[in-house]
């Protein structure tokens, strides 16, 4: 692919990624901040959480927008302050993508199931 | 008479600084400064200027740590009217040192190439004049970038240069942009190719150091934030 058309590609998924985490991440915080101030046991979060569609639906967006996000970022930053470029960089980090996302639904699965 | 305490950096990229007693004069600029301390003190100072009214971009330099045009920037705007401060000066940032505050240029320059920023026109002196409305957004767009003297303080301020030295910096870029906006340019597709590639527009950061200390007021940042959306728009339409 050239290289233009690819660094656009990116830009826009590093851009659309972020504006859904920006979304996600403030739902998520005030989940948490309700959760633990509410004194919510983890067998009740489980219980609210297991067979909801809603959550799993909210947590597989936000995994997966985490996926596209946090490699290209460090894909600037391998560039930036380590010079690494190249093929064997892009590669580890698809790689490391794809750790996020098993990670990511294995979790949310777990709430879910 | 009250005098200077100026700090100038001596040598290349080893180096150090050495002291100079300067009178204080009123409306005294930077490169007066410097200009008197290369007369008066120092003949073997090397430094660059030529136009002395911010029309060259020759004579930037850092002073007190930030990039500054040396001819239109006042001491007194700088330090006051305090007769104990000092003045530090040093070559640019992110250009390789020649020698003492004379910077070589040519890798700034070469990326000015390396971004298509040159004017390559489609009409020829049979064709009749192109009708450029001064109302239209493409020329507006393209007037706000216009102005640029290619001093290189954004360059030197850039901290993505810094970092990555192949990226085309603010500069270059603010000059792609002008151009994709002159109707009568017609390499655009060349050169949205150019600048969108690794180390183009899209490395940038938005840190907006450039556009903070553009001697001419420009925005560099507006400029590349340009060239994405365009970059962006010609890969959804599949021309990019």
């Amino acid at each position: 692919m050239h290289t233009a058309r690819r660094e656009a590609q990116l830009w826009l998924a590093q851009r659309a990624s972020a504006a859904i985490l920006g979304i996600c991440v403030v739902v998520h915080l005030i989940t948490i901040i309700y959760a633990t101030r509410g004194g919510l046991s983890g067998a009740e979060i489980l219980a609210r959480t297991r067979g909801n569609a809603a959550w799993l639906s909210f947590y597989v967006v936000f995994v997966l927008a985490v996926a596209v996000h946090v490699p290209i970022g460090l894909r600037a930053i391998a560039s930036e302050w380590l010079g690494w470029d190249g093929r064997m960089r892009d590669g580890l980090l698809i790689a490391f993508a794809v750790v996020l996302v098993l990670v990511g639904l294995g979790a949310t699965w777990g709430l879910f199931w | 008479m009250p005098m200077l305490q100026v700090s100038v950096w001596r040598g290349t990229k080893e180096g150090r600084y050495v002291d100079y007693k300067v009178p204080r004069q009123t409306s005294q600029t930077v490169l007066d400064v410097v200009t008197y301390i290369q007369r008066k003190l120092d003949s073997t100072l090397a430094y660059r200027y030529a136009c002395r009214v911010g029309m060259c971009g020759s004579c930037a330099m850092t002073v007190n740590g930030v990039a500054r045009w040396t001819c239109r920037t006042h001491v007194g705007a700088l330090i006051g009217e305090q007769q104990d401060a000092a003045l530090q000066i040093a070559p640019l940032a992110n250009l390789p040192v020649i020698r003492d505050l004379a910077t070589d240029m040519r890798e700034f320059f070469d990326k000015w190439t390396r971004a298509k920023g040159f004017y390559a026109g489609t009409r020829t002196r049979h064709d009749d004049f192109a009708p450029v409305k001064p109302q239209s957004p493409q020329a507006q767009a393209l007037q706000a970038g216009i102005e640029c003297i290619g001093c290189g303080v954004c360059y030197a301020s850039c901290d993505v240069v810094g970092w990555r030295p192949e990226y085309l910096g603010p500069a270059a870029l603010n000059r792609a942009w002008t151009l994709l906006n002159d109707v009568r340019d017609g390499t655009h597709s060349e050169r949205l190719r150019a600048v969108s590639g690794d180390a183009g527009c899209h490395s940038c950061h938005t840190h907006i150091s450039c556009t903070e200390r553009c001697p001419k007021h420009i925005s560099p940042t507006a400029s590349i934030a340009g060239l994405k959306r365009a970059s962006v728009a010609a890969m959804v339409k599949g021309v990019l």
